[in-house]
């Protein structure tokens, strides 16, 4: 039970970094596609090209690499910074680009500058998006992850290779179910979020 | 004061205006009058920046608008424009009170301001204040638009076609609420319409723009009378 513990702590802390990483870039990338459309547009071709990539492949690209790759916690963040980013960047864009232009308009006209726009209009109204786009990250991760432990790096996914190396099915399902459960209240817990944040700027 | 130095606009090859020269002086106002597509809303987006000449000069208080930081600029100058644009996640006072953050203005004098503004309009701040845009009908969010603009004494309001979108019983009431406040203060107004009653009952010159150009330019009190067949249209539509 006690290791149980222990790696669902794992599996939760190495998602929370991962996630936390992603929104730090992620944000600021997707605001960055909006005002700058074709530069974004490539961004956001290789955010698209590095979700496609299958998460096994993804973290055995990654044990050769200096720095960012090898074997443990490191490269498995590495990797769920990878698959996070494109949701956050796509949603952050997308909440962006859903402003009314108008609003946008009125704000400029009355003496805002660019920075204030972003601050006290763009980012306020984009939020609800956002949080959509880090719960779908932060659901994602949490199932990445389970895939980490083949390259150590912990976490719940470590019972369920443990399981299939020793074909003990409820090794595999006491690593299993708790992951499906971390996702589903990931998923109800973001969601919540989401709707208290549309609320708030008067959508729901 | 501003003036149009030989002012043109051109996208795509046409001219949205078309070497516009004009003088606005102080506490004129003026209606810009023209069918859609005349360059009447062209015109009145120059003098905030929102639109950039294309050749040709804005001169703001005998500075060009080059010369002019926009952000700083705007500050002074109210815009209301057809959709009220309140913003969707402020409350009406939040909105009202935007300009005033920008010029940080201590929130108590804000309060007071926006109060009595609001009073004037007729949405007193008790049970208004709090609410959001979207708790409010379109009238009601236009005045908030209307309170927006103008709660830090711009010395120049710019409007297009702010009544347009709202159905004929709100308009009147609104106009005459409008006329009510800005005849009350020394502000300069540019007011874009394609209504001749409306032109009318707000300014006091009217300048008819066609294809781009100022085709007339009269006191409102010649309006009806004046000879051009674009008003003789006008008046007689």
């Amino acid at each position: 039970m006690s290791e149980l513990l222990r790696l669902t702590g794992e599996h939760l802390l190495i998602v929370a970094i991962a996630v936390t990483i992603a929104i730090a870039a992620g944000v600021p990338l997707g605001t960055f596609a909006h005002r700058r459309r074709r530069m974004g547009g490539v961004a956001l071709r290789i955010t698209d090209v590095v979700q496609t990539i299958p998460s096994l492949a993804m973290f055995g690209f990654l044990i050769p690499l200096p720095l960012v790759g090898g074997i443990g916690a490191r490269p498995a963040i590495v990797a769920l910074v990878l698959y996070s980013l494109l949701p956050i960047v796509r949603s952050t864009l997308v909440g962006l680009e859903r402003i009314d232009p108008h609003v946008r308009e009125a704000a400029t006209a009355m003496g805002m500058t660019e920075q204030q726009l972003l601050w006290n209009v763009e980012l306020p109204l984009a939020t609800p998006a956002i949080v959509a786009g880090i719960r779908i990250a932060s659901v994602t991760a949490i199932g990445v992850a389970t895939i980490a432990a083949a390259v150590g790096g912990g976490g719940l996914g470590t019972l369920i290779f443990r399981g299939v190396a020793m074909v003990d099915t409820r090794l595999i399902l006491s690593g299993a179910l708790p992951a499906a459960l971390l996702a589903i209240g990931a998923d109800v817990l973001l969601t919540q979020v989401e709707r208290h944040f549309a609320r708030k700027r008067g959508e729901a | 004061m501003i003036e149009y130095r030989d002012v043109s606009v051109l996208r795509g090859g046409n001219a949205i205006l078309d070497r516009v020269t004009l003088r606005i002086g102080k506490g004129e106002r003026v209606a810009f009058l023209g069918r859609s597509g005349a360059g009447k809303t062209t015109a009145l987006k120059v003098i905030n920046g929102l639109i950039a000449p294309t050749s040709g000069d804005i001169v703001i208080d005998d500075r060009s608008i080059l010369h002019h930081t926009l952000p700083i600029l705007r500050r002074r100058i109210g815009y209301v424009m057809q959709q009220p644009a309140l913003f969707p996640h402020r409350t009406v006072l939040d909105n009202v009170a935007t300009v005033p953050r920008l010029l940080e203005w201590p929130e108590e004098r804000i309060r007071t301001e926006a109060g009595r503004l609001l009073e004037l309009l007729e949405l007193p701040v008790a049970s208004f204040g709090a609410r959001f845009p979207r708790m409010l009908s379109g009238g009601q969010q236009q005045r908030v638009a209307i309170a927006r603009a103008l709660i830090a004494a711009p010395e120049i309001v710019l409007c297009d076609e702010p009544f347009s979108a709202l159905d004929p019983l709100i308009r009147a009431e609104l106009q005459a609420l409008f006329g009510g406040v800005v005849h009350t203060t020394p502000t300069t107004l540019v007011f874009v319409t394609h209504d001749v009653r409306e032109a009318l009952r707000i300014a006091e010159r009217v300048i008819v723009f066609d294809v781009g150009r100022v085709v007339v330019d009269t006191p409102a009190a010649g309006f009806m009378t004046h000879e051009h067949p674009l008003v003789r249209r006008f008046v007689e539509a």
